[in-house]
């Protein structure tokens, strides 16, 4: 009885196609975007998660400003190099500081311009980041203490500027000023549609005195010696940046020493909380749809009245037309879901390549949506079912 | 008025002042004045009158469609007005074939998924279900146009379906609310030689409306009504 009422009901929804599709494109929608949402966001996780883990675990970074939430930072006075210094000087767990700041300014060379990234940094810099010189050099000491004119370039830049020449020793104009290039960075690519190659590294106090104009430091990286505690490092750290930065005693922390586990949950909260709230948007668009399917569905007793009459007339009992319309609505609204599911899988296999994330498939969440989408079919169906199954037989047959 | 049948224990069918008002105050309509109505198991009943008189009415409520305003219907000594709506449904399901006036055939649906309709909801497997459909159909002379669907058969060919349908589940009682009204004279005698062997054979109870005298004298006892009331109740003298 249940195959045949499945039949029955796949049998009227084909019957009219066009209606069907845009009566369940709502929940469609819906879970398209749940799907694509969680799987994009799962990718993103995941991407986040092991480029952190890369970074390796003893790394620690500093930052100012008081932690608010995921991703949010109140304002505070940035550091300066002496902060850096201080901690390489006063803390013995560390193996190397790398101070840094960035702006932003139009590299030029000959007639080529490229916008890009400027990182003021000591030739610690490199390292920490995981990157590597493919030719050239790193700065010397005595170039970051002179503040000189020699930058280092990221691939994409070399590639806007120079195109296939080598760019090792010619001058390129960075603002106002004339800089040597000594260095190569190797390409580490895209990550979640940021390029990663974009970016020129100048000496700190080039950077400071010649590009930004005051002495702030925006960050600071500190790597931790092997063996030695990386909770103790952020400790004596913290403790010792309070000293700097005169926090009484119970006054709150106006920066942070994070280590890569409290940065990855940073930014997978990021991503969390955006899922989540888009979740909650296509949670509204699957009520939306619920209703669109209500709707047609009422229509469709309506217009079926005569028909229901016929089935009562010949002896259908009333929960066998309340189960024919049940489980029309339901056929509907999965079959919609299905089509949710596979267009959201779709997209995010789309875009996962756009936005250089792991496509991660969470079976769950897919079976969730599709049980999703068949209750809201359960529970918008039952209404118009419910009219139709209490129909009386003789005024249904009269019915035009 | 004339008793019909001989009074053997319980009747198939019995009316006892079945009253049927339409509409309520002013608007009020007296369909039905006290029908007393019994009908015995095998018997082939064509009820005849005016427009208007109350067939269709009288035949709805027999099908247990309708139910009546005031008096008593019992169903093989069962009561039907003290029967729930899933009881009433259970004995349209396994005692009753209907043949609407507007036949009432599912549109957008072939005709053999419209004579199959009953088996459904009586639960016999697809491929018998095929099979009885089939053959039914063959019997209203509609071999080959099983695939088709209500809007591509003529009227007549409609009403055989109907018919099909009505009689596909074996049912105790066929109800027909003028079966022969869209059929040229000789489809209509085909169809009149049906139901009486459906009354002969399979012992079916027929009780038929229909407007021509012709039609009527098929079957085995004549009911005339006026005004919603019965003016005569005869034996058909002419044993088909
Ligand atoms: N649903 C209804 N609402 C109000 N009045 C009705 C309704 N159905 C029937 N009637 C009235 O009841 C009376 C009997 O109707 P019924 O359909 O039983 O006549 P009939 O004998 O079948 O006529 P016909 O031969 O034309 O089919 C008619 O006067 C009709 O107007
Ligand atoms: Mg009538």
């Amino acid at each position: 009885m249940l195959w045949n009422t499945l039949l029955l009901a796949l049998r009227e929804i084909r019957r009219n196609v066009m209606r069907s599709f845009l009566t369940v494109l709502g929940i469609v929608i819906g879970v398209a975007s749940v799907i694509t949402m969680v799987t994009l966001g799962n990718g993103a996780t995941q991407h986040v998660t092991t480029q952190i883990a890369s970074m390796g675990s003893n790394l620690l970074i500093v930052t100012p400003g008081r932690r608010m939430g995921p991703g949010q930072q109140g304002m505070a006075a940035a550091f300066k190099s002496e902060d850096a210094q201080a901690i390489a000087r006063e803390i013995g767990s560390v193996s190397a500081v790398a101070p840094a700041s960035t702006g932003a300014a139009t590299a030029i060379f000959g007639n080529e311009n490229w916008s890009t990234s400027i990182t003021g940094t000591t030739s610690e810099f490199v390292a920490l980041r995981n990157m590597s010189l493919e030719s050239g050099r790193n700065f010397t000491t005595s170039e970051a203490h002179a503040g000189a004119a020699v930058c280092i370039l990221g691939q994409t830049v070399r590639e806007k500027l120079f195109g296939s020449q080598d760019p090792i020793g010619q001058r390129i104009r960075l603002g106002s000023l004339s800089f040597q290039v000594i260095g190569l960075l190797e390409g580490k690519g895209q990550s979640m549609g940021q390029d990663q190659d974009d970016l020129v590294i100048v000496p700190l106090r080039t950077f400071q005195r010649r590009i930004s104009g005051n002495q702030d430091v925006r960050l600071i990286q500190v790597s931790v010696r092997d063996g030695a505690s990386t909770e103790k490092a952020q400790q004596d750290i913290r403790l010792l940046l309070r000293d700097r930065r005169r926090l009484a005693v119970g006054e709150e922390d106006n920066f942070q020493v994070m280590d890569t586990k409290e940065i990855s949950t940073m930014l997978t909260g990021t991503t969390q909380v955006l899922t989540g709230l888009l979740g909650a948007v296509a949670a509204v668009s699957l009520v939306v749809g619920g209703i669109g399917i209500m709707n047609i569905m009422l229509v469709s007793v309506t217009e079926r009245t005569r028909e229901i009459g016929t089935r009562l007339a010949i002896g259908a009992l009333e929960r066998e037309v309340l189960l024919q319309f049940l489980v029309e609505a339901v056929a509907l609204s999965s079959l919609g879901g299905l089509f949710g599911i596979l267009l959201g899988l779709g997209a995010s296999f789309g875009l996962k390549s756009v936005l250089r994330i792991p496509f991660v498939f969470d079976p769950g969440i897919a079976v969730i949506a599709f049980l999703f989408s068949a209750a809201v079919g359960v529970v918008f169906g039952y209404f118009p079912a419910l009219k139709a199954a209490r129909l009386d037989p003789i005024e249904a047959l009269r019915h035009e | 008025m004339v008793a019909s049948s001989q009074t053997s224990g319980t009747p198939l069918i019995e009316l006892r002042d079945v009253t049927k008002v339409y509409g309520e105050g002013q608007a009020a309509m007296q369909a039905l004045a006290g029908i007393d109505l019994r009908i015995e198991q095998g018997d082939f009943v064509a009820i005849m009158g005016h427009s208007g008189s109350g067939k269709s009415t009288c035949l709805n409520i027999l099908g247990c469609l309708d139910s009546p305003t005031g008096g008593s219907y019992c169903f093989q000594g069962v009561e039907v007005g003290q029967l729930t709506r899933d009881q009433r449904a259970r004995l349209r399901r396994y005692y009753l074939g209907f043949v609407f006036q507007g036949y009432n055939l599912l549109k957008r649906t072939s005709a053999i998924e419209n004579v199959e309709l009953p088996l459904i909801y009586r639960g016999v497997p697809a491929r018998e279900r095929h099979q009885i459909a089939r053959r039914t159909l063959a019997a209203v002379g509609l071999e080959g146009w099983e695939s088709h669907s209500p809007s591509e058969l003529s009227g007549g060919q409609q009403q055989r379906v109907a018919i099909a349908r009505a009689i596909v589940a074996d049912p105790s009682v066929l109800m027909a609310d003028e079966p022969t009204g869209n059929l040229d004279t000789a489809r209509s005698e085909e169809i009149m030689d049906l139901l009486c062997r459906l009354n002969r054979e399979g012992g079916i109870t027929i009780v038929m409306v229909t407007h021509e005298a012709d039609m009527a004298e098929y079957a085995k006892r004549i009911v005339h009504f006026r005004d919603g009331r019965i003016e005569s109740d005869e034996q058909n003298g002419r044993t088909n």
